[in-house]
C-alpha cells in the first residue's frame, strides 16, 4: 500500500476478482512447496554391484526406503539402464522433442532412469516441449475422456441419466461414488444401466473402500478402478496405509477379477500430508510413477489431482503437473491427466493449464468432467461441469482438436436421458429395490440437479442396497430384470460387457471399448505420431461430428429472406449535383431497402430514412435521397454523396446501419463524423445524425452526436456484419453513377414525408 | 493354430475360440438368450488363468514386461477366494504381519494355490518390511 494510505482504485478492482480468493505463496521448499529442481532433491545415480541395485539416487541400499527397495527389485531394467547411462540428459531430453527419435526407444530408455533422473530431463523442456513430447508419448492413439456422474442424493434415475448422457456424449469411462458407502451396488447399478443405454462398451467404476469395490467388480457391476493410491515419500505411504507391495498385489488381485486398474498419484499430496522431507513436487511425483510402473499397472491417474491448487500455489505449478502427465506417457502408462478437480478461482488460469493436456491430447484429458453441474459433483466440485460443456466442445471447435466430448442436439440427449431413468426404474422394480417413480424419471430427464428430484427415503435404499449385496446380485440379475421389462438392447450390452471380462484384452495398456464392442488399447491402437500427418489427426467424420454443435448456424440461412416484399424505394433516374446550399444528400449503398431491408439493429430501412431526414429537417435542411451503386464502403458512399450536395455536405448510409458525415472537399476515407456502432444505434441517434449533417450544411457549430460503446458489438455481430456487408457488395454496380431515389409507394406511412419539403416550424 | 500374443489381440476378436470361462463356456455361447435360459452363471462370467497368462504374453510382445508380471500374479490369483485376497492384502499393509505370519501366507499360496511368483511378492515384502521396521508392533524408522 502506498505509504499514505490511499489505495489506488485499479489495485482494489483486481484484489475483487476471482484469482485473489486463492493464496499463491513463494517457494518453501522445506515443507514441500516448491514444483520442481528443489534444493534438497538429490543429484541423480544409479549403481549397479553383482547385477543388484546398491544406489538409487545418491541414496546406498542400507539406506534405501521402501520406495528405493521396490524400485531397486521391479522398478529398473539393468540393460535399459546401461543404455540410459550412456546418454547425457540433453541427448535425452532432445529425443522427447525430436520426431525422428521414436516413442519405442524414449520408453524403453525411460526404464532404465531413476525417479530423480526422470524428473530431471523433464525439467530441461519447457511448457511447449513437454506439449510436444506429451503428444508423442502418449501410449493410445486416439485421446478419450472420462466423466463424473453423482448427485447429492444420490438418486438413482439421475445417476442413470446422466451417465447415459455422458455415454452418448463420447466419455470412454463414467466414474461415480457415494454419499453413504452402503448405497455403493445402488449407484454401480445406475450408472451400469444409464451408460449401456447411452452408449454400448462404456466402462464404469464407483470410488469406494477396496474391499467393497472389489466386490462389485466381482459382481460384474463395474470394470475399472483408479482408487489405487500411492505416495513419494515412505511416511506418506505408510500414513496411507499402504506399501508398493500391497499396493501392487492389490492391483493384482483386481486383474484376477477382470478389473482394468489404474492408479493415482499426484504432486502435492506429500506436502499436503505433511512428509514432503523437503523434496519438490515433481520428484516425489516421479517417485510415485517409478513405482506404478514397477508395480506393473497399466496407467495412471496424474497431475496433481486433488491437490491441484496446492501445486499452483508455487511458482511454474502448472509446468509442473504437465511433467508430471509427461513422465506418465513416457514411462509408458496410461495417462488420466487430472483437470477433475477445481484448480483454481479464475477461469482464464483453469483454462490456461487445462491446455497443457488439451491440446496434446491423453488417454483421458480429464479424469473426471462433471457431466452434472457442479451442485451435484461429489468429487469436489468439478472443474470443468455440464454449464462448460458448450465451452469445451467450442474449444475442441477452436482449435481442431478431439478433448473426447461430442455435441448432441437436445432431443437425442432427453430421450437418452429418459430411457436410461426408465432403465434403471425397470430394473429397481423388478429387483424388489424400492421403486423409482415415474414423477423421479422425468425430473431425471428434464431436470437441472438433484433439487429438482423427490427425496427418496435413504434408509429404505441403504437397507436395500444390503439386502441385494447378500442375496448375491450380481450383473447378471442385471441384464434378466432388463430383458424381462423391455429393454432387450440395454440387456445385450451389459451382457457383452460381460463378454469383455472373459477376454481381457481391456487389461491392456490405455484400454477402451467402442461402440461395437472392439477393445482399443496400445497394443491393437498404439500412438505412432512421427511428426506432421502422422498418428491421431482430428479430420474426416470425427472432425465433422465435432464441429457439428447444435448452436452452429449456416451463415447461408442467416440473412435469408430480408429481402421480402417490394423494394421500399424506387430509383428515379442518374442522380445529378444540387445546387441548394442548405441540401443534405442522404446517400445509402447498393443494397438499401431491396436486397437488404434493416439494420443489422433491426431497424427498418424506411423508419431510418424518415428519421435521418426528420432530423436533417428538423435543423433547418432539406434532405434528397440518392443510391450510390459503386461501392459498398460507407466512406465512398458518404464521399459520392457529398460531391452531389449543394451543400457539399452528405450524409452515408450503409445497408447494415454504419453512417458517416462527410463533406466534398475532404479526402474520401477522412470524415466529418462516423457512426460505426450501428448495433446500438436507434431512431433516435439517426435523428440526431440528421440534425448534425444539417448543421454542417448550414455553417452551424456542431458537436458530435453522443454515441454509445459496447465493447462486445463486435463479437457479438461480427458474423452477421460481414454477411450484411457481403450482401451489399454484391448489390454494386461497377462504375454505375449515383442514382436519385424516391420512397416506393406504400413502402411505410411513417415515411411518406420523404422528399416532400416539409418546413421546419 | 498356435497363440501368437504378438498378432492375437484382442483375444476375444482375433482368437475367441481360445477363450472360454471357468465353466468351460465359449465366448459365443455369452448371449442373452443364454442369460434368459438361465445357462450362465454369476460366478462363471470371469477370466481364466489361461487367458491372464496369455494377456501377460501379450504384455511381454508389446514391451511391457512390468504389466506382464502383473498379469502373471493375477493369472495366480484367479482362484484365489476373494475373502482370502482381501486377507493377504491386509496382511500385506503396513504394521499389520509378522515375518512368520508373511512368511506363512507366502507358504500357503505356494502350496494350496500354486501361486509361486505371489508367494514370492510377499517375501519380498517380508524381508524389506523387517529392514524398514514396518512389521507389527515395529514402528517405522522415519
Amino acid at each position: 500500500m502506498p505509504a499514505n494510505g490511499r489505495r489506488s482504485e485499479r489495485f482494489v478492482s483486481r484484489e475483487g476478482r476471482d484469482l485473489r480468493r486463492e493464496l499463491l505463496v513463494s517457494p518453501c521448499p522445506e515443507l514441500g512447496l516448491v514444483a520442481m529442481d528443489g534444493p534438497s532433491d538429490p543429484e541423480p545415480s544409479l549403481v549397479f554391484e553383482a547385477g543388484r541395485v546398491v544406489e538409487i539416487d545418491g541414496r546406498r541400499e542400507p539406506d534405501f526406503d521402501v520406495i528405493d527397495h521396490f524400485l531397486a527389485r521391479h522398478g529398473i531394467d539393468p540393460e535399459a539402464a546401461a543404455e540410459a547411462q550412456s546418454l547425457s540428459d540433453d541427448e535425452i531430453a532432445r529425443g522427447l522433442v525430436d520426431v525422428d527419435t521414436p516413442r519405442d526407444d524414449l520408453v524403453r530408455i525411460s526404464r532404465g532412469l531413476t525417479p530423480a533422473r526422470l524428473a530431471h530431463i523433464a525439467a530441461r523442456l519447457d511448457p511447449v516441449e513437454m506439449m510436444f513430447a506429451l503428444k508423442k508419448l502418449r501410449a493410445r492413439r486416439a485421446p478419450a475422456n472420462q466423466a463424473h456422474v453423482t448427485n447429492l442424493k444420490d438418486n438413482p434415475a439421475l445417476l442413470a441419466a446422466d451417465a447415459a448422457e455422458a455415454a452418448a456424449r463420447g466419455f470412454a469411462e463414467v466414474e461415480t461414488t457415494v454419499g453413504v458407502s452402503r448405497y455403493a451396488p445402488l449407484n454401480a447399478i445406475a450408472i451400469l444401466v444409464g451408460s449401456q443405454t447411452g452408449r454400448p462398451g462404456v466402462m464404469t467404476q464407483c470410488a469406494v473402500e477396496e474391499r467393497r469395490n472389489l466386490d462389485l467388480a466381482i459382481r460384474g457391476l463395474v470394470t475399472y478402478a483408479e482408487t489405487l493410491s500411492v505416495y513419494g515419500t515412505e511416511p506418506v505411504f505408510v500414513d496411507g496405509d499402504d506399501t508398493p507391495w500391497s499396493k501392487a498385489f492389490l492391483g493384482s488381485a483386481y486383474a484376477s477379477r477382470g478389473v482394468k486398474v489404474r492408479f493415482t498419484s499426484g504432486g502435492g499430496s506429500e506436502a499436503l500430508m505433511g512428509r514432503s522431507l523437503g523434496y519438490s513436487m515433481l520428484y516425489l511425483e516421479a517417485r510415485c510413477l517409478a513405482v506404478v510402473r514397477a508395480a506393473g499397472s497399466q496407467g495412471v491417474q496424474n497431475g496433481a489431482i486433488s491437490c491441484v491448487a496446492l501445486a499452483l500455489a508455487v511458482p511454474g505449478g502448472t509446468r509442473e503437473i504437465l511433467a508430471e502427465n509427461l513422465i506418465a506417457s513416457w514411462l509408458d502408462l496410461e495417462v488420466a491427466s487430472g483437470n477433475d478437480a477445481i484448480a483454481s478461482h479464475s477461469e482464464i488460469r483453469k483454462t490456461a493449464k487445462l491446455m497443457g493436456q488439451l491440446l496434446p491430447g491423453t488417454d483421458f484429458v480429464t479424469s473426471g468432467y462433471s457431466v452434472m453441474p457442479r451442485y451435484d459433483n461429489m468429487f469436489g466440485g468439478g472443474n470443468y461441469d455440464a454449464d462448460d460443456l458448450e465451452e469445451w466442445m467450442t474449444v475442441q471447435r477452436d482449435w481442431q482438436v478431439d478433448a473426447g466430448i461430442e455435441p448432441a442436439p437436445e432431443d437425442e440427449i432427453v430421450a437418452v436421458r429418459e430411457s436410461a431413468a426408465r432403465g434403471v426404474q425397470a430394473v429397481f422394480d423388478e429387483l424388489g429395490l424400492p421403486p423409482i417413480t415415474d414423477d423421479e424419471v422425468e425430473a431425471a430427464t428434464f431436470g437441472a440437479t438433484s433439487r429438482d428430484l423427490p427425496d427418496r427415503d435413504r434408509g429404505a435404499d441403504a437397507e436395500a442396497a444390503d439386502g441385494l449385496l447378500a442375496r448375491g446380485t450380481s450383473g447378471i440379475d442385471v441384464v434378466r430384470a432388463l430383458d424381462a421389462r423391455g429393454f432387450a438392447d440395454v440387456a445385450e450390452a451389459i451382457v457383452a460387457m460381460q463378454r469383455q471380462r472373459i477376454s481381457a484384452d481391456y487389461l491392456q495398456t490405455s484400454a477402451v471399448i467402442d461402440a461395437t464392442g472392439t477393445v482399443r488399447s496400445a497394443v491393437n491402437d498404439p500412438n505412432q505420431y512421427s511428426g506432421p500427418g502422422s498418428g491421431y489427426r482430428l479430420e474426416g467424420e470425427r472432425w465433422e461430428c465435432l464441429q457439428a454443435l447444435p448452436y452452429v448456424v449456416d451463415p447461408r440461412e442467416l440473412v435469408d429472406g430480408e429481402a421480402a416484399g417490394p423494394p421500399v424505394v424506387a430509383e428515379t433516374g442518374d442522380a445529378t449535383a444540387g445546387d441548394r446550399t442548405d441540401e443534405v444528400v442522404v446517400a445509402v449503398g447498393p443494397a438499401f431497402g431491396d436486397a437488404l431491408r434493416s439494420t443489422i439493429n433491426g431497424l427498418a430501412h424506411e423508419d431510418v430514412l424518415a428519421a435521418l431526414c426528420d432530423g436533417i429537417r428538423e435543423e433547418g435542411a432539406e434532405p434528397r435521397l440518392v443510391r450510390v451503386r459503386r461501392s459498398s464502403d460507407v466512406a465512398f458512399i458518404g464521399h459520392d454523396g457529398a460531391v452531389l450536395s449543394g451543400s457539399g455536405i452528405a450524409l452515408g448510409l450503409q445497408s447494415k446501419g454504419t453512417a458517416v458525415i462527410h463533406r466534398a472537399d475532404l479526402q474520401p476515407l477522412d470524415n466529418l463524423e462516423l457512426f460505426g456502432m450501428s448495433p446500438l444505434y436507434s431512431l433516435d441517434s439517426y435523428r440526431a445524425m440528421g440534425r448534425n449533417a444539417a448543421g454542417y450544411a448550414l455553417g452551424r457549430p456542431v458537436g458530435p452526436v453522443p454515441t454509445e460503446m459496447d465493447n462486445y458489438a463486435r463479437t457479438k455481430l461480427i458474423v452477421k456484419t460481414t454477411l450484411l456487408h457481403a450482401r451489399e457488395t454484391e448489390a454494386i454496380v461497377p462504375d454505375a453513377p449515383a442514382v436519385e431515389l424516391a420512397l416506393a409507394r406504400g413502402a411505410s406511412s411513417r415515411g411518406q414525408s420523404l422528399g416532400r419539403g416539409r418546413t421546419n416550424p | 493354430m498356435g497363440f501368437d500374443p504378438g498378432a492375437d489381440y484382442p483375444l476375444g476378436r482375433e482368437r475367441p475360440e481360445l477363450v472360454s470361462t471357468p465353466a468351460g463356456h465359449s465366448l459365443d455361447e455369452i448371449t442373452l438368450a443364454a442369460v434368459r435360459d438361465g445357462c450362465i452363471g454369476a460366478d462363471d462370467l470371469r477370466a481364466t488363468s489361461e487367458t491372464l497368462r496369455r494377456q501377460s504374453a501379450v504384455a511381454v510382445a508389446a514391451g511391457r514386461s512390468k504389466l506382464a508380471d502383473n498379469l502373471a500374479r493375477a493369472a495366480e490369483l484367479v482362484s484365489v477366494p476373494a475373502e482370502t485376497i482381501l486377507d493377504v492384502y491386509t496382511a500385506l499393509r503396513p504394521h499389520r504381519s509378522s515375518a512368520g505370519e508373511l512368511e506363512a501366507w507366502a507358504a500357503r499360496l505356494e502350496s494350496e494355490w500354486d501361486a509361486p511368483l505371489t508367494a514370492a511378492f510377499v517375501r519380498e515384502a517380508k524381508d524389506v518390511y523387517a529392514r524398514r521396521g514396518l512389521l507389527a508392533g515395529e514402528r517405522a524408522q522415519v
